[in-house]
């Protein structure tokens, strides 16, 4: 006996086939077995569980691809458990947990963990990324093939910057190779030493020590290089301002297979907006000014930016309490990422329905190599989300993240994740 | 005379009026004119200095002792602090023990504005990182009003390390908000163009800073911004921009030459300047213990009141 579920009335937003009309959704087994008007009619569906949607949005489920899980390791903070639990809570199917966890992941032995750990707890699909180099120490590469082999989805020191250029040469030749996708974190540490906040007048007012927006354009522009000599695909972690994003347009038009992710927290905040020396507003990179803000949401329209991802980074109030300049980097973004981007974006008109899917599910489907996510044609898992665009509300505390260092706490938001399906399964429900 | 100041705290000189940076002023005039030996027979003044200072920490507990308070005294080294007690549960544990006044210096940008609204005590920032230092950019301005009455038109140059300076932020927001123009001078790296956005004029051509000015509050260059790679040398730095004889010169006629100390003789200033007729450098530590006075006091009042 199948097990089916219909999803009825709700406004279709499937950018992949270019499809933007009230639907019913058929799902069936955990897949889609159809998307069309008045499938509720149809007698042979009479008994079909249902589930009403009208006045709402049906999109594909969110695919973040830069998530910290913080397990093992760091367990106080997040666990599996609750990251994928908060993930579900923001419309979020399927995640990529990045490696920097205690012990890093850079072996197939970690690998085999996560992946059993997930298996068991994880209440939305999660992905790894295997670190670049063992350790994440920037001094010699991980076993790639053996790390391909046990499942590692991408590549990345995140956290960390790939400091020596021969180094990160060698790992996007070997990556390009064995088909793996490279995720750098742009920064150049000798410019960025010490520093807390975005150098600028902000940070001068306030005494704390900044990071000049040149930190992560000329890693932009050195892994530009490095692609162009290599020809192997790299994407770019939380790009920040806008000489970064003006570097990837002038790369993209080049033809250079170079992708990047924008954080709702840079599209949504600046600097100017930190209350005091609040360190809910301290992640790195630091929030900059309004101009790279406003040049990321450019970005996001015209598709220099590929996809928008929460960097997610749970961090307990004990450390987060060890003031401005010694707490840890870090907020945690997977409740309230669909909700910012509608604020910010949608409701602004920046970007239309159809961009925000794209950027949001269907392009980190896409560079992840996800055939079956990302869309909700027939035959593709049924991971999708059901949200109501205009509803009004206060993101507050608490999360299903075990933590709560968000500076979106206290905002007003608008649209919300109303249910979230994985593999068919609503895995989150009216909030 | 404290009709202008409600605050229990004082914390820095950016979120004061003109009339409450008068009224702390004004306060610090009238003790310089009258002792007041009982004015806080009765408080308890604890000293939290987790960063080493002389002239601070002896100013206010010079202060403290011309009110009739009793200070508590101690560093971090030793203290529960450097048992890993945090902070707001040091405060607490001493205002229970019947603290009235904390003075704190701390190597943390912004560490006490989250700390004081949590605590009853009255809060006074006796230098946080490289934020502010509200009472030393008072004693600077009590010294400038003293000879100068108003500040309206004149030309202050602060000259030096600016970027890790709490002092010259602390000036610079007094400064402005009383009527002054003041003119960052130093080398780039540390008198970051970006100042312009806070008010300051920045200029990296000392002899253009100091050109028509009324006064030069020069700071210390430390040692370890050659570490940091900040500067090249002491001696380099000097060249470049050490406040000399011939320099000074460049000022007005009675231009003044402040600094906050302790000065490196021969580096950022000239021992010809510092010790020459322009200099009201003592008279600044001097008028230090008024400030402080001041502060305490009405700090106390705005705690009683509230």
């Amino acid at each position: 006996m199948a097990e089916q579920t219909l999803i009825v009335g709700g406004l279709v937003i499937d950018p992949a086939r270019k499809l933007e009309a009230v639907r019913d959704v058929l799902i069936e087994n955990g897949k889609i077995r159809d998307v069309a008007a008045g499938l509720s009619k149809k007698s042979a569906l009479s008994g079909c569980p249902k589930v009403d949607a009208k006045g709402q949005w049906v999109i594909p489920g969110l695919v973040d691809m830069h998530v910290h899980l913080r397990e093992p390791g760091r367990e106080g903070d997040e666990t599996i458990a609750t990251g994928t639990a908060a993930a579900a809570r923001g419309g979020v199917t399927t995640l990529l947990a990045m490696a920097n966890t205690e012990p890093v992941a850079d072996s197939v032995a970690q690998l085999e963990f996560l992946r059993a750990k997930a298996r068991s707890d994880a209440k939305v699909n999660v992905l790894f990324a295997a670190a670049v180099t063992v350790g994440q120490k920037g001094e010699r590469l991980t076993e790639f093939a053996k790390l391909r082999q046990a499942g590692a989805s991408a590549l990345s020191d995140d956290g960390r910057p790939v400091m020596n250029a021969g180094l990160l040469r060698r790992a996007l030749e070997y990556a390009k190779d064995l088909g793996l996708l490279v995720i750098d974190h742009c920064e150049d540490l000798t410019l960025s030493s010490g520093a807390c906040a975005h150098e600028g007048p902000e940070a001068l007012r306030k005494g704390l020590k900044g990071a000049p927006w040149a930190a992560e354009t000329v890693q932009v522009l050195r892994d530009i290089a490095l692609v162009e000599l290599t020809g192997s695909r790299l994407h770019l972690a939380h790009v920040s301002c806008a000489a970064s994003i003006e570097a990837v347009r002038q790369a993209k038009k080049r033809g250079l297979p170079i992708s990047a992710e924008a954080c709702p927290h840079h599209f949504a905040l600046s600097d100017a907006m930190i209350p005091g020396y609040d360190t809910s507003w301290k992640m790195n990179p630091p929030l900059r000014r309004d101009q790279d803000r406003a040049s990321l949401v450019a970005g996001l329209k015209d598709g220099t930016i590929d996809a928008i991802a929460t960097d997610h980074a749970p961090h307990g109030c004990v450390a987060k309490s060890a003031g401005f300049d010694t707490a840890p980097y870090g907020v945690i973004g997977l409740e309230t990422s669909l909700s910012t981007a509608l604020t910010a974006l949608f409701h602004t008109k920046s970007l239309t329905k159809a961009q925000l899917v794209m950027r949001m599910s269907t392009a980190p489907a896409a560079l992840l190599g996800l055939k079956s996510k990302g869309s909700l044609a027939a035959g593709a898992d049924a991971d999708l989300a059901i949200i109501d665009p205009h509803v009004s509300w206060i993101a507050k505390a608490p999360f299903a993240s075990k933590s709560r260092n968000s500076p979106f706490i206290g905002r007003a938001l608008k649209g919300r994740v109303i249910k979230t399906f994985v593999a068919g399964h609503a895995v989150a429900d009216a909030l | 005379m404290t009709k202008d100041w409600g605050r229990k705290d004082l914390l820095g000189l950016e979120t004061l009026s003109a009339a409450e940076i008068e009224a702390v002023l004004d306060a610090a005039a009238s003790f310089k004119k009258k002792s007041s030996p009982e004015a806080l027979t009765g408080r308890t003044i604890a000293f939290l200095f987790s960063e080493p200072s002389t002239r601070t920490r002896s100013s206010f507990e010079m202060a403290a002792l011309r009110l009739g308070a009793h200070a508590l005294s101690f560093s971090a080294v030793g203290s529960s602090l450097a048992k890993g007690e945090t902070m707001l549960d040091t405060l607490l544990n001493l205002q229970a023990v019947g603290v009235t006044h904390f003075v704190v210096r701390h190597e943390r940008s912004g560490v006490l504005e989250e700390l004081a609204p949590l605590v009853s005590a009255s809060v006074i920032n006796a230098g946080d990182g490289a934020h502010e230092h509200p009472t030393q950019a008072l004693l600077d301005l009590l010294t400038l009003r003293e000879r100068w009455g108003s500040f309206k038109g004149k030309k202050v140059v602060i000259l030096g390390d600016i970027r890790h300076s709490r002092v010259a932020r602390s000036n610079l927001f007094a400064l402005k908000k009383l009527g002054a123009k003041v003119v960052f001078c130093g080398p780039t790296a540390l008198a970051p163009d970006d100042f312009a956005a806070l008010g300051a004029v920045v200029e990296h051509d000392v002899e253009k800073a100091l050109k028509g000015a009324d006064a030069v509050n020069v700071l210390r260059l430390q040692l370890e911004r050659m570490e940091q790679g900040f500067i090249a040398s002491l001696s380099d730095y000097a060249l470049a921009y050490q406040l000399t004889p011939e320099r000074a010169e460049l000022m007005k006629a009675e231009a003044l030459v402040l600094h906050p100390g302790p000065m490196n003789r021969g580096v950022e200033i000239s021992s010809a300047v510092a010790d020459g007729p322009r200099s009201v450098i003592l008279d600044q530590v001097a008028n230090g213990v008024f400030v402080r006075m001041a502060a305490l006091a009405l700090c106390d009042r705005g705690r009683s009141r509230g």
